[in-house]
């Protein structure tokens, strides 16, 4: 039994990156709308930035999610540039297919030039260990590191000008411009951190599995399902929905294979979409 | 009614088209090209049908042509049964499904639809691959004498060519006789405005699941017939994500809600997929440049080809549909 | 004779919010009914309950005889129930004249594609968009797409007419045009529930007038008697006697 409660406290570890994963996915869709199709292979490049980082410069891993978040904001700006501002005004269905546009776009290049060999991030740090069980340090340090820059997405959103700004435009984007606040760069920070919390969740899950370029997607449904709990826009929320999907995770992983969680995760998706057809908060999907 | 539009019978010429020019030369690399643009268009035109006339995207439409072809290899080779028969029954057992299930799946709206749909995908193949009378992941071979029954592997071949082309002209009838009947004008009323169409007395939940379970029939058909004639399936070439995100690019390229941006967008997109598998530099980026393709469709001419084709001659309208 | 509309105590919360608490009234044939009331006084909602959209909490609705407390909004048109929407929601990329198809297609007579198409000429022809039959819907003016609103409803050949807010929007013209266009559809017989913030409109049009306050009826009768009540003159502007104050010559 104790083995399933070793597994249960990974799995919360696991959770908080999960949540801060998701968090980025509902920022962007409480924010402006925007389903953003490109979250897993942003999170694979985040795997693949800190890989680089690491590599390069031997610095704790840990440490270099600082350069990380920097990365991940730039490339946000220009997916938000390329892809999502001229999209903004259109149907819902117009945002998925110039996100899923550009996912394709990456998983692409990354496939070219990556191909699907596994990379990690060879960065170790000691664990704790409780009698049989050893719980590592990249695991306790990578949900500390979640929680961390969670608790300054907060900060940001409710303390800063410009965090300021962004939750006015969430709320009502016209009444926001009415009042002299440019949604247009409000709108492209919002992406480009929604974007950054996606690569640096990434960065998080490098430190403590192997990937490929093809490893966003599985924290891409996990991250849809935890937004879906959790509801729209409510970015601290994302994170407590996601470390209880890690605690059920470590719960149903002794019992069962691998491949079996992601079917559980998208019936459990499904279900609770059914549960609340409008999805949890009252926001249509269609406009 | 049907009869008297004139794409109708463009369809059919297209159709004889296919079928006499290969055949009178008995020329087999000219067939096989052939076949796969067919395919290319069974699959789009029958996307179009949720994406185009609906509204509702759908990620993981592959999914009844890759049960459609485990269905329908497993009659065939494991029961011996009768091609025609098979593919029939297993357009059937797929549609079906499809309805139960689109029953549930449907009331999700728009956007969150278009997400389950992805994970279909995903869950199916799992599924497949973990799935014993099936071959698991290994899947399953047609034993050779299969194409006895039908004169032989060569005959087999050509009359297998001949069905898919025929559900080829199927699905763009059906497509055709769709856009123009009262059943697609509540479609249309549906991607409009969903909310206005039920108050205006559309009955949403039962067009959507209809025409849900009615994009999965052609397809799983074309499927047992395709698989059937490549002689073995297995879970990663019956549910090739590609396909899925291919046939999407397909009709966007096109022009999504067309008959014949369907058939347009599935042939130029298989020409380019062919010249891209086959050239050394650019194999690789094959994702990337389907990718780039969906991405300047959507973001300059969400119309497609077709789109843009309305808007220089409106007259075309009535007669390209 | 009966009601062709007969609404007894419906209620309508949404989690701790009630929009509608205890209302009734009832619509007989032939008669415009007018829905007043401020802002918020839940009369879309309330709309909302009798055509199906929402499901009422508590209380009946019966149409033309049939209980419809619990049917769906499809089913209801399909008994002989139109409405408009105070937003209207055209169906932007098809034509005007399609727009109303899918009226006629799917109303009380379930016409096929051919008849759909002739009546929705006619209908077109009577509210004046006639010449704008092949344009598409979102190139309307905002007059426009009310009358699509009110042309897509009127194909579905009801036998009550439910209008929210038809005239916010327009000018004087098309709000006279507009008010000529409800009589005739009253006098070809069918009955028209409207809401409507216009007051000479609704006192012009409307047989007898309901109003609603904080999800309440507070008074119904001919509009005279009910532009005159105090309840109602406070409810829209606070104070009872505002009418003296403001006339009162110091």
């Amino acid at each position: 039994m104790s083995g399933v409660l070793a597994s249960m406290v990974d799995g919360l570890l696991v959770g908080a990156v999960y949540g801060l994963a998701a968090m980025g996915l509902s920022l962007i869709w409480g924010v402006m709308d925007v389903i953003n199709l490109t979250h897993g292979a942003m999170i694979a490049l985040g795997m693949f930035c800190l890989h680089f980082l690491y590599a390069a410069t031997g610095i704790n891993a840990y440490v270099l999610l600082l350069p990380t978040i920097g990365f991940g904001l730039v490339i946000g700006l220009v997916v938000y540039w390329v892809a999502v501002h001229w999209v903004l005004g259109r149907s819902m269905l117009m945002s998925l297919l110039s996100t899923f546009a550009v996912n394709m776009m990456v998983i692409g290049i990354g496939t070219a030039v990556w191909s699907t060999s596994p990379y990690n991030v060879n960065f170790v740090l000691p664990g704790i260990t409780m009698g049989a069980y050893t719980f590592t340090g990249n695991h306790i340090a990578a949900a500390i590191s979640a929680v961390v820059i969670a608790l300054a997405l907060q900060l940001f959103l409710y303390h800063t000008r410009t965090g300021k700004a962004i939750r006015a435009v969430a709320d009502n984007r016209e009444a926001a411009e009415l009042m002299g606040i440019s949604s247009t760069a409000v709108l492209s920070i919002a992406f480009a951190i929604g974007i950054a919390l996606a690569c640096t969740s990434g960065a998080l899950v490098a430190t403590l599995f192997p990937f490929t370029i093809l490893s966003g997607a599985v924290y891409q449904l996990k991250s849809f399902v935890v937004t879906i709990l959790a509801g729209l826009g409510k970015p601290f929320g994302a994170l407590v929905a996601g470390v209880l999907l890690g605690l059920l995770e470590g719960v149903v992983t002794p019992f069962l294979a691998v491949s079996w969680i992601p079917l559980i995760e998208f019936g459990l998706f499904v279900v609770v979409l059914i549960a609340f057809p409008q999805g949890i908060f009252g926001k249509r999907a269609t406009r | 009614m049907i009869l008297r539009r004139p794409f109708f019978w463009i369809i059919l010429v297209i159709a004889a088209a296919f079928i006499y020019v290969p055949l009178h030369d008995n020329d087999v690399s000219l067939r096989e090209d052939l076949i796969l643009i067919a395919i290319a268009i069974i699959l789009a035109s029958n996307l179009n049908l949720m994406i185009g006339y609906t509204g509702y995207v759908n990620f993981g439409h592959i999914v009844f042509y890759g049960l459609g072809g485990y269905l329908g290899l497993y009659l065939t080779t494991v029961h011996g049964w009768n091609l025609a028969v098979s593919a029939l029954l297993a357009g059937v057992v797929v549609s079906s499904s499809a309805f139960l299930f689109g029953l549930v799946l449907l009331r999700l709206r728009g956007a969150y639809f278009a997400l389950a749909t992805i994970g279909i995908l995903q869950a199916v193949q799992a599924f497949v691959s973990n799935f014993d009378p099936w071959g698991r992941s290994t899947g399953m071979y047609l034993s050779f004498n299969s194409y006895q029954s039908l004169g032989g592997a060569r005959h087999a071949l050509w009359i297998t060519y001949f069905l898919i082309i025929a559900v080829m002209a199927l699905s763009l009838i059906v497509s055709l006789a769709i856009k123009n009947s009262k059943f697609g004008l509540g479609l249309f009323a549906i991607r409009e405005d969903e909310d206005a169409a039920v108050v205006l007395g559309v009955n949403a939940t039962m067009y959507k699941s209809i025409i849900y379970s009615l994009s999965a029939f052609l397809p799983a058909v074309a499927g047992a017939l395709m698989f059937f004639k490549n002689g073995m399936i297995d879970p990663s070439s019956a549910f090739e994500y590609m396909l899925s995100l291919e046939g999407i690019v397909m009709l966007m390229l096109g022009g999504q809600g067309s008959v014949v941006g369907a058939a347009l967008g599935g042939t130029l997109y298989e020409k380019l997929r062919s010249y891209l598998l086959t050239s050394p530099a650019l194999s690789n980026f094959h994702l990337v440049i389907a990718g780039g393709l969906l991405l300047i469709v959507v973001l300059f001419a969400p119309g497609g080809l077709i789109g843009w084709l309305y808007r220089l001659v409106p007259r075309a309208h009535k007669v390209i549909e | 004779m009966s009601a062709l509309l007969e609404v007894l105590g419906v209620s309508k919360s949404f989690g701790g919010l009630v929009a509608v608490s205890d209302v009734s009234f009832s619509i007989a044939e032939g008669e415009i009914l007018g829905l007043i009331g401020p802002n918020g006084a839940g009369k879309t909602t309330l709309f909302n309950v009798v055509n199906g959209v929402y499901k009422a909490d508590r209380g009946t609705i019966t149409f033309a005889g049939k209980d419809i407390t619990h049917s769906s909004a499809d089913k209801i048109v399909h008994l002989g129930l139109a409405r408009t929407h105070q937003i209207v929601k055209p169906l932007n990329d098809l034509t005007v004249l399609e727009n109303v198809t899918v009226g006629a297609c799917f109303g009380r007579e379930h016409l096929d594609m051919a008849a759909a198409r002739k009546v929705a000429s006619e209908v077109l022809q009577q509210v004046g968009l006639g010449n704008r039959a092949d344009l598409v819907a979102h190139s309307l003016t905002v007059a426009g797409k009310k009358r699509l609103e009110v042309a897509r409803a009127l194909a579905a050949k009801p036998k009550l007419l439910m209008l929210d807010e038809v005239l916010a929007g327009l000018n004087p013209t098309e709000v006279a045009t507009m008010i000529d266009l409800v009589r005739k559809i009253r006098d070809s017989g069918i009955s028209v529930l409207m809401i409507e913030h216009l007051m000479q409109a609704i006192m012009s049009l409307s047989d007898r007038i309901v109003v609603l306050n904080l999800g309440r009826k507070l008074v119904e009768g001919k509009p005279d008697e009910v532009v005159h009540n105090s309840d109602v003159v406070e409810a829209y502007l606070g104070f009872p006697d505002i009418v003296d104050r403001l006339t009162r010559v110091e």
